[in-house]
């Protein structure tokens, strides 16, 4: 025994393997779980039998999952591009040496730390058909003589859904950018500024090249986070109007658990996967190659 | 649809006082005596019941206070668990997979037909209080049995109607709500004209949006599914039913699309619309009060049956709520026990009393319960389980018809078709297709 505790691989495996047993139940156990309900024609409060590829087949062919497939695309390339190059902004200004410093960084992340269901909430007044304040605010000043249909009308929801996402997701991209910026060492800009570089210049060559690997981190999580939405739509529209909004996650959870048909749910939840992953290994290629983030070319 | 006449009332309750005049050995009280020696508690029985969260306090007073009254009586105790009425079925769902869990639910629509065998017959505690009170109302009958045996006992239906300000109505030149669907047409566009519009929910909204799109189906003759369970929803009765949606949807207020549950509530206390479909909910918001602009709504709301539409019948869709209990309980004879009693008159006319017209019974002698009559606005609300049809009609419940339901088949299908989105006849295609997928399991 004594002999077995002091050997290093051993004693490794040993530390490792709480986390081990962890990722194994908690990760490994559901996601294996959901994966191969959807290879069943399981219900809720009942148990499936293997039916292949069936639910997949039916589901490529359904308009309304092709819909969400459509509207999760959108709402994730959308949301996401306005939330980094929102976020950016946002972090390159925090960055300044600005009088409340420390009090604006703060107020930033308000959005982030509200409880989504509650900010969503918030929302869905801001958008309601009878009691928008902002048609309200419109009417008065006389821009518009009739309320806006925020939610009624397909691409006004896609696109209001879309705001209230950006809205909520702008400070977590903003905060841990500005992280990234406070680690670039001032010393390079100065020499920057001594060559003759112009601000844009500076960001492009400086700022840029360094910030890249917490952009390739922070968009991930932010494509995963968008993609993967559940509350916001939940609350807003439940999918409506005409499922315009529906994305994978909440028609997913309507067909699963309101509907019942755990395995087609679950096989829906399955489809997201590839785009996830594909969603991770094109940021860890694609945006952490070395080369390029030392100023080299591909 | 059998209504409670007042013929088979009077049967009952004369037939209830004569006993009672009787004195010693009287029917009822001999049927009272069975009812208490039929199911009798297991030795340290404990109960766990789990139902929706209430819509008003009432009724959640009145549950507890019965709960207590049976505990006092047989020393069964008993643990209520109340649930946001949308994840009880999620959970009844799971109670019934993984057999533990709480011995009765009180769960929405067919939940008692997603698994049936995970069930205990309650037959005879149904055909106990069906004999006592008057039967149990058609749609409850489908709802609480299965191949002719009761697999749950109907609780009550959640009353949904017509609701109107009488005065803008009558501005539009009409007395009351017009008893057919040509004529709620014209009512709805001189409201319309009048600047008084109505609005019914388009969006996904569980109850409000389902509710008023199955009985617009219906009531043209369309239907998802035919007796045998066939999908039959792509038909010229269904397109007639949908050609009115469009016209019907041009005399709504703006928005109704994205309507959720408690959006025509708003906009209808707000004064936006004058007509809509809901609850007796919006008349008690109104009435209780204390903002004197509300108190003139309240006094000017009525309440309508759903016009009839060219079938001829009554073509209504309500919640309906069942206890049901499950064969892992160790206390089963405690459960029957409990959901008897629960149903009982002596504990059953003050819950519906404090649940203020919320719940329709499923029992027709409780028609003659006061909370109907008390308030004349609440009268329209007492026949509803006479008047509505179960959400799989004309098919079988069970797992498919509760999937189109929360897949909103109809309603999308009746919303894409009344904003134009698409033409009737796509509208209905597409619900056909996605009706067929269910129903081919």
């Amino acid at each position: 025994m004594q002999k077995l505790l002091n050997n290093r691989h051993f004693l490794g495996l040993l530390f490792m393997l709480p986390a081990g047993v962890l990722l194994l139940v908690f990760l490994t156990y559901p996601l294996g779980l959901g994966t191969w309900l959807g290879f069943t024609d399981a219900k809720l409060g009942r148990e499936g039998v293997w039916v292949g590829f069936d639910n997949f087949i039916y589901l490529i062919g359904d308009g309304v999952a092709q819909l969400s497939l459509f509207n999760t695309l959108f709402y994730t390339a959308f949301a996401s591009v306005a939330k980094f190059v929102l976020g950016l902004w946002l972090a390159l200004l925090l960055n300044r040496n600005l009088p409340f410093k420390s009090f604006f960084r703060a107020v930033v992340l308000l959005p982030f730390i509200v409880p989504t269901a509650l900010s969503a909430i918030a929302f869905w007044w801001l958008y309601d058909a009878q009691f928008s304040v902002i048609s309200w605010t419109l009417t008065r000043m006389g821009l518009i003589t009739q309320y806006i249909d925020f939610l009624g009308d397909p691409w006004n929801a896609r696109f209001s859904a879309v705001a209230a996402n950006i809205w909520r997701g702008v400070p977590f991209v903003a905060i841990c950018l500005l992280a990234g910026l406070q680690t670039i060492s001032p010393s390079l800009y100065e020499a920057a500024a001594l060559d003759g570089a112009t601000p844009w210049q500076r960001f492009r060559w400086v700022t840029l090249p360094l910030l890249t690997p917490i952009i390739a981190v922070v968009m991930t999580f932010s494509v995963l986070f968008t993609f993967t939405d559940f509350q916001l739509i939940y609350v807003l529209t439940r999918g409506g109007p005409l499922n315009a909004t529906h994305l994978m996650a909440t028609l997913s959870f309507q067909r699963a658990i309101s509907g019942g048909s755990l395995g087609e749910g679950a096989a829906l939840a399955t489809l997201m996967i590839p785009f996830l992953l594909a969603a991770i290994l094109f940021s860890y290629f694609g945006l952490q190659r070395r080369a390029w983030q030392q100023g080299g070319k591909d | 649809m059998s209504k409670f006449t007042r013929r088979e009332f009077l049967k009952t309750t004369a037939g209830a006082a004569a006993t009672t005049s009787l004195g010693v050995g009287s029917a009822t009280w001999m049927q009272e005596a069975l009812a208490q020696t039929k199911w009798t508690p297991e030795k340290g029985a404990k109960l766990r019941v789990l139902r929706w969260k209430r819509f008003v306090q009432g009724d959640e007073d009145l549950w507890m206070a019965n709960t207590k009254k049976f505990t006092e009586k047989t020393g069964v105790e008993v643990r209520v668990d109340n649930e946001g009425w949308e994840d009880v079925r999620p959970k009844a769902a799971v109670a019934a997979n993984v057999g533990s869990g709480p011995d009765i639910i009180v769960g929405w629509f067919d939940d008692p037909h997603q698994y049936p065998d995970k069930l205990v017959d309650v037959s005879d505690v149904a055909n106990y209080l069906g004999g006592k009170y008057g039967g149990w109302y058609d749609v409850c009958q489908k709802y609480g049995k299965r191949q002719g045996k009761w697999i749950a006992l109907p609780l009550a239906v959640i009353g949904n109607a017509i609701v109107y300000r009488e005065s803008h109505v009558k501005a539009a030149g009409f007395d009351g709500i017009p008893k057919d669907t040509a004529g709620f047409l014209k009512l709805c566009q001189a409201m319309k004209a009048k600047g008084t519009p109505s609005g019914f929910a388009l969006g996904h909204a569980v109850g409000d949006g389902n509710n008023w799109a199955h009985w617009l189906l219906w009531s043209h003759g369309g239907k998802l599914v035919d007796d045998k369970g066939v999908v039959v929803v792509n038909s010229k009765e269904t397109i007639a039913a949908l050609e009115y949606a469009k016209q019907l949807y041009e005399t709504f207020v703006p928005g109704t699309l994205s309507w959720l549950d408690p959006s025509n509530n708003k906009a209808f206390l707000d004064g936006q619309i004058s007509l809509t479909a809901n609850g007796i909910s919006v008349y008690y918001a109104a009435k209780n009060s204390p903002d004197p602009k509300l108190q003139e709504i309240a006094k000017d709301i009525q309440h309508a049956r759903f016009p009839i539409g060219p079938v001829g019948k009554p073509t209504e869709l309500m919640q309906t709520t069942q206890m049901f209990l499950f064969k892992y309980s160790k206390a089963q004879q405690a459960a029957k026990a409990y959901m008897a009693f629960m149903m009982e008159a002596e504990q059953y006319n003050p819950w519906m009393k404090a649940s203020i017209g919320y719940t329709g019974q499923s029992l027709k002698a409780y028609a003659a319960n006061s909370v109907w009559t008390d308030d004349p606005k609440a009268t329209p609300f007492r026949d509803v389980a006479s008047l509505m049809l179960d959400h799989a009609y004309s098919g079988p419940l069970g797992y498919a018809s509760a999937a189109c339901l929360a897949d909103y088949i109809v309603l999308d299908m009746i919303a894409a078709a009344a904003s134009g989105s698409k033409t009737p006849a796509e509208a209905a295609a597409e619900a056909q297709k996605r009706a067929e997928r269910y129903y081919k399991v």
